[in-house]
């Protein structure tokens, strides 16, 4: 059933409109030149800074479509019946959602790369941190919707509560793309944190938000 | 034989305001229990008490695996029925020949009409192989051949050792227990 349900969720996140994470996520490191100005040693240096925040925001983006649906149209009710345990549906959700935007993500950075002037080694060490952090990005957004899933507005609310869940990831993510091996370790503890986490907390809140 | 479901002085609230209490039922094998009362007297939540999905304030239930179906279509909108159906990891082709729509099992099912979605769901629980089935509202949106269709069905389901729990404000088709709530 776990399995089926991953597939599923990641025929739907497909289904949609998956390249807009990943439209977004090129969009934002398109606009950074323009911004900043064309100074090659400048840009090289917010690069990964730059990256990560178009991350956040690219795993961020389809939050509305991840809990609620399934919540107004008894899906989650169903599952439950048939014996899967809301954490378990919950994991399947993080996968399915990690898949969608995570593994295009990766594939994406190299082009964003070169339009920030990144050098070779740098590209390379975000890519390791994207690798790690991302899963715990895509965790952190499921829970998030969990938690908002059935509210009003849920999805500017939950914007508004992921963002500062986001921050730890994001410094040690961007310092990690950038050298020492420090910061990448603190990144790994809590992308794993939040990716053993949440499945919990949506899952509780799932059983919580039941009429 | 055990029950295939029990409620033991169950009491249950919502949003802070007492919908029932001391409330003891009893299904057993080939039961057919309806829950009546008007519109707010907690027909569905009774019915979501039963699957497990609410929780009592007090008292004990006990439950055998169950099926319900409720308002939520939980059916993917974009995929065909019958693929939609199949979801839920059963054989379907024989239930949704008993309710009659076998034949739009290519028909997405953003298409289906009410009627049809209703079927559907039915159609689910008939697919589930569980002893126990939970109906909200069964009779909603069907015509009078699905109303006729859904009661053979639950006749055949009664026979073969099942029960069912239906909350309904219009009376079923059939013979049927009666469980009057206040409101």
């Amino acid at each position: 059933m776990i399995r089926a349900l991953i597939a599923r969720d990641l025929r739907r996140g497909f289904s949609g409109p998956a390249w807009l994470p990943i439209a977004f996520f090129l969009l934002v490191a398109t606009l950074v030149p323009f911004a900043i100005g064309p100074d090659a040693q400048l840009l090289g240096r917010i690069a990964p800074g730059m990256l990560w925040i178009a991350a956040l925001t690219a795993a961020l983006l389809p939050i509305e479509r991840l809990v609620e649906p399934d919540r107004a149209d008894g899906v989650l009710d169903q599952l439950a019946l048939h014996g899967v345990a809301e954490e378990s549906s919950v994991l399947a959700k993080i996968v399915a959602h990690w898949l969608s935007f995570g593994p295009l993500l990766l594939i994406a950075a190299v082009p964003a790369s070169a339009l920030l002037a990144m050098g070779p080694d740098v590209l390379a060490r975000t890519e390791i941190a994207l690798a790690i952090g991302t899963p715990g990005l895509a965790a952190l957004a499921v829970a998030v919707a969990a938690l908002t899933a059935g509210l009003p507005r849920g999805g500017a609310l939950a914007g508004l509560l992921l963002l500062p869940l986001a921050v730890p990831l994001l410094i040690f993510g961007a310092s990690a793309s950038s050298g020492t091996s420090g910061p990448m370790l603190l990144e790994a503890a809590i992308s794993l944190l939040l990716t053993a986490g949440s499945p919990f907390v949506a899952g509780a809140a799932i059983r919580a938000a039941r009429t | 034989m055990s029950p295939l479901l029990r409620f033991e002085d169950v009491a249950l609230r919502r949003g802070g305001r007492l919908l029932f209490e001391g409330l003891d039922l009893e299904l057993g094998a080939g039961d057919a229990l309806q829950v009546a009362g008007p519109n707010g007297s907690g027909k569905s939540s009774l019915i979501r008490l039963a699957a497990g999905l609410l929780h009592q304030e007090r008292g004990r239930i006990e439950r055998l695996p169950l099926a319900l179906a409720d308002d939520a279509l939980a059916l993917d909108r974009e995929l065909p029925l019958k693929r939609a159906l199949s979801f839920w990891g059963r054989p379907v082709d024989g239930a949704t020949d008993a309710l009659g729509i076998a034949h739009l099992s290519d028909v997405p099912v953003r298409m289906l009409s009410s009627g049809q979605q209703k079927r559907a769901t039915l159609a689910r629980v008939a697919a589930s192989g569980a002893p126990l089935w939970l109906l909200d509202e069964p009779l909603n949106a069907l015509d009078r051949d699905g109303a006729e269709r859904l009661e053979r069905l639950i006749r055949a389901h009664l026979g073969t050792g099942g029960a069912v729990l239906a909350a309904s404000h219009q009376p079923l088709p059939g013979k049927w227990r009666r469980l009057d709530l206040q409101p």
